[in-house]
C-alpha cells in the first residue's frame, strides 16, 4: 500500500545518507554525461564570439527582424528563473509543509537559470565587449546611462533578482553545508568550513534563520514580480512594432513566467528522484500538489493571453490585424497552434485527472511539452511582430542560423551542467528542512486506515496540509 | 581656436527640416546614390541585400496601384523623419541616439553598443545596424567621404542629414560673417534629385522655401497617427 510507505519518514542518519549519496559516489556516467554538457557550452561559446568577431550577419537576423531567437531565449530563461524562488517563498509563507523536498531543487533551479538568462542580452549586443557601459559606474566622462531605457531597468531588475536569489538559496544551505562540514575530512572540509560563515547550529543561529528567510521571503515576491512585468516592458513600452504597445503584458508575462518556470521544477524534480533514486524524499504526492499550482497557473496564463489576443483582434487596427492575422493563420501558423496546444489545450485537460498528476512519466512529459509551448510563445511575440511593422516594403522574415541554435542549445546544456555539477557539490534537498518536516508528521486515523499527516503543532488544527 | 568659428550663431537657432513632393517623386533613386557616396555607406553585396543586411539612409518605397492592365507605381521616399518626439531616442540605455539642439535626431557612433532596440522602435524602419565591417571594393575606397566616419560593425546608424555639410555651411555663414542663407546647405540626396523632390531648410525661418512648403495643403506626415511628429513633411500626391 502507497501509505505504509509513507507513515513516518525514515531516520535523522538515513536523511542524512540518502540525500548525500549523489556528493559521495560518482560513476562514469556523470563524467560522461557533464563532459558532453561541456563540450555543447563549449561549442555555444565559440558561436557566440564568432558572431562577435564576424559581426551579425552570420545569424539570421535582418531588418527589421533586429531582435529574435536569442531575446525570445532570453525572455524565456528569465521566465524559467521566476517559479523556483517564487513557488519556495510561496509555500514558506503559507507554512505548506510538503514544500520541503521541493524548495533546494527550485531554489537552485532559480540561480543556474538567471545565470543563464542574463548572458543572453550581453551576448545580443552588437558591441558586447562595452557591455559595461549599461552599468551606472562613475565614468571619468561624466557619462550615465540612460535611466528612461527599460532595458536599463531591466539591467537593474536582473541584477536585483539575481542577488536576491542568491541570498534566498544560500542562507537555507548553511545549515546543509555544516552537516557536510562534518562529515567530511582534508582539504573538503576547509571548503565547507569557509562556506558554512561559523554555523554551529546554536539556538540563537537558528532563530536567526528563520527569521532572515522569513523577512527575504516577504521582499522576494514583488521583486519577482518586478523583473518580468519589466521584461514586458521592454516591449510593451515600444510603439513600433504592432501587437506590443499593451498594458496587459505585465501581467501576462508574470504569469507565463511562473507557467514555465514551475513547470521545469517539476521536470527538474522528476529528474533527482530518478538520477538519485530519492523516491522517499520527492514523492508522487508532491507531483500532485505541483501539479494543482500548474493547472492553476495554466488557467491564469490563457485568459491573459486571450485578453490580449481579443482586445487586439477586436480593435482591428490595420497595422496589428495584418501581424495578428499572420500569427494566428498566416506563416507562423504551425507556431501559434503548437503553443496553444501545449500551453492552453493539453495542461488543463490532463491536469484536471489525480491519476495523471501523480504519473511522474507523464508529467515529464507534459511539462516539457508546456516548454516547448512557451518558447514558442516568446519566439512568436517578437518575430511577428518586427516582420510586419507599418510599411510593407520593409516586411521581413526570420530563420535562425546556426550560430544562433548553437547559442540556443549551449544555454540548455550550460543549465543542465550547472545543475549537475552543483548536486555533486551541494545537498540537493534540505536536509534540515526534511528533518524538521519529521517532527511535525503525526499518524491519523480516520475509520480503519492510518495515514501521515503533517500539521504545524503550533497551530492546533486537525489535518491542515497533510 | 579659430576666431571665426567661435563667433558661430549659437545653437538652437535653427530647426532643420524637409519637404517631399510625392506629386514630383519618379522613383529614379538618384538620392540613394548620392547618399551612399555622401555618407560613406557601406555596399552589402546582393547576396547580404536579399537577406535584409543593407544600409540605405534614404530608400524609394515602390507600390503598385491599380488592376492589370491599369496599374500605376506609386514611390515614397522615406529617410529618417528627425521626430520631434523620437521613439528611438528614450528607449537607448546609453544615449547613443539624442536629440541635437537643431532638432536632429544625432547618432553617436562610438558610444553605441549596438541593442538594437532604437531600430525595433522605429516605426519608420530607417535605423540601420553595421552587420559586419565596412568595406568597398577596391577602386571605390578612394572615393570615401574624408568628413564622414566609417562606421565599424555592431553599432547604428541613420541619416544625419547630412550634418557635416550642415556643419560646413555653418562654418563658411560665420567666416564670412554673415547669417546662412536659405538653400546654402543642401543635403546629398535632395541636390541629386533631378525633380526638384526634396527640399531641406530652416523650419524656423519663416521665409525659407521649406517653411512656404511646409504651410501647403496637401502636407501630411508619415504614421502621423503614432504622434512622433516629424520634420519631415510630405505633400500628397494628386497627380494621376
Amino acid at each position: 500500500m502507497a501509505l505504509e510507505n509513507q507513515r513516518g519518514l525514515p531516520s535523522d542518519e538515513q536523511i542524512i545518507h540518502d540525500i548525500l549519496a549523489p556528493m559521495q559516489r560518482t560513476t562514469w556516467r556523470f563524467w560522461v554525461f557533464s563532459g558532453s554538457l561541456a563540450l555543447i557550452v563549449a561549442f555555444g561559446v565559440f558561436c557566440f564570439l564568432f558572431m562577435q568577431i564576424k559581426g551579425f550577419w552570420v545569424t539570421g537576423l535582418s531588418r527589421p527582424n533586429m531582435w529574435a531567437l536569442l531575446i525570445a531565449s532570453f525572455v524565456f530563461w528569465i521566465g524559467l528563473s521566476h517559479s523556483g524562488t517564487l513557488i519556495s517563498a510561496i509555500l514558506r509563507l503559507t507554512k505548506a509543509e510538503w514544500r520541503r523536498p521541493v524548495v533546494r531543487a527550485a531554489e537552485a533551479m532559480t540561480l543556474f537559470t538567471i545565470m543563464v538568462a542574463g548572458t543572453f542580452p550581453i551576448m545580443h549586443l552588437g558591441r558586447a565587449w562595452l557591455f559595461y557601459w549599461l552599468l551606472p559606474y562613475p565614468s571619468e566622462r561624466m557619462i550615465w546611462p540612460n535611466f528612461r531605457s527599460p532595458l536599463m531597468w531591466d539591467f537593474m531588475a536582473i541584477t536585483t533578482y539575481l542577488t536576491g536569489s542568491t541570498m534566498y538559496f544560500y542562507l537555507p544551505l548553511i545549515p546543509d553545508l555544516a552537516t557536510v562540514r562534518d562529515r567530511t575530512s582534508g582539504w573538503r572540509k576547509s571548503v565547507y568550513t569557509a562556506l558554512t560563515f561559523g554555523w554551529r547550529g546554536s539556538r540563537e543561529q537558528w532563530e536567526r534563520l528563520e527569521r532572515a528567510l522569513a523577512i527575504l521571503a516577504v521582499t522576494i515576491l514583488p521583486v519577482a514580480v518586478s523583473v518580468h512585468t519589466i521584461v514586458s516592458w521592454d516591449f510593451a513600452m515600444a510603439i513600433a512594432p504592432p501587437l506590443w504597445h499593451t498594458t496587459v503584458f505585465g501581467p501576462y508575462f508574470v504569469a507565463g513566467a511562473i507557467y514555465s518556470g514551475l513547470a521545469l521544477v517539476i521536470t527538474v524534480m522528476a529528474a533527482l528522484r530518478w538520477v538519485y533514486g530519492l523516491d522517499t524524499y520527492i514523492r508522487p504526492e508532491h507531483f500532485d500538489k505541483m501539479g494543482k499550482i500548474l493547472l492553476t497557473i495554466a488557467l491564469i496564463w490563457f485568459y491573459l493571453w486571450w485578453a490580449d489576443f481579443l482586445t487586439n483582434w477586436y480593435g482591428r487596427l490595420p497595422d496589428e490585424r495584418i501581424a495578428l492575422m499572420q500569427y494566428l493563420f498566416g506563416r507562423f501558423w504551425p507556431m501559434s497552434w503548437g503553443m496553444l496546444l501545449f500551453n492552453a489545450i493539453l495542461p488543463p485537460i490532463c491536469l484536471s485527472f489525480t491519476k495523471f498528476r501523480r504519473s511522474i512519466p507523464a508529467m515529464i512529459v507534459l511539462t516539457f511539452l508546456i516548454n516547448v509551448g512557451m518558447y514558442l510563445e516568446r519566439v512568436l511575440i517578437l518575430v511577428p511582430s518586427l516582420t510586419y511593422k507599418h510599411f510593407p516594403y520593409v516586411w521581413g522574415g526570420y530563420w535562425p542560423s546556426w550560430v544562433e541554435w548553437g547559442i540556443f542549445f549551449g544555454a540548455f546544456a550550460g543549465f543542465t551542467f550547472l545543475y549537475t555539477v552543483f548536486s555533486k557539490l551541494i545537498p540537493v534537498v534540505s536536509i534540515w528542512e526534511v528533518r524538521e518536516e519529521r517532527l511535525y508528521v503525526t499518524e491519523k486515523r480516520v475509520g480503519k486506515v492510518a495515514f501521515p499527516a503533517v500539521a504545524l503543532p503550533m497551530t492546533g488544527q486537525e489535518g491542515g496540509h497533510g | 581656436m579659430d576666431s571665426n568659428i567661435a563667433s558661430a550663431p549659437e545653437t538652437g537657432t535653427h530647426r532643420w527640416g524637409m519637404v517631399v513632393d510625392l506629386d514630383k517623386c519618379t522613383g529614379c533613386e538618384a538620392c540613394v546614390v548620392a547618399c551612399h557616396a555622401e555618407n560613406n555607406i557601406p555596399i552589402a553585396g546582393e547576396d547580404e541585400v536579399a537577406r535584409g543586411h543593407l544600409a540605405n539612409w534614404i530608400r524609394i518605397e515602390r507600390y503598385w496601384d491599380g488592376e492589370y492592365p491599369d496599374v500605376k507605381a506609386r514611390f515614397l521616399p522615406v529617410l529618417c523623419q528627425h521626430c520631434t518626439h523620437a521613439p528611438c531616442e528614450p528607449v537607448c540605455p546609453v544615449y547613443a541616439t539624442y536629440h541635437n539642439p537643431e532638432g536632429l535626431n544625432a547618432q553617436i557612433y562610438n558610444r553605441c553598443v549596438g541593442t538594437r532596440y532604437c531600430a525595433n522602435n522605429c516605426p519608420y524602419d530607417v535605423r540601420f545596424f553595421n552587420w559586419r565591417d565596412p568595406h568597398w571594393p577596391e577602386p571605390m575606397r578612394a572615393m570615401l567621404n574624408p568628413d564622414v566616419t566609417v562606421r565599424s560593425r555592431g553599432v547604428m546608424e541613420k541619416c544625419t542629414f547630412c550634418i557635416q555639410r550642415i556643419n560646413a555651411g555653418k562654418e563658411q555663414a560665420a567666416f564670412e560673417g554673415r547669417p546662412l542663407k536659405d538653400g546654402e546647405i543642401t543635403p546629398a540626396c535632395a541636390q541629386s534629385c533631378p525633380p526638384d523632390v526634396l527640399v531641406f531648410g530652416d523650419l524656423n525661418d519663416p521665409d525659407s522655401r521649406v517653411s512656404q512648403m511646409a504651410g501647403d495643403e496637401r502636407r501630411f506626415q508619415l504614421l502621423g497617427e503614432l504622434g512622433t511628429d516629424p520634420v519631415v513633411i510630405y505633400l500628397k500626391r494628386l497627380r494621376e
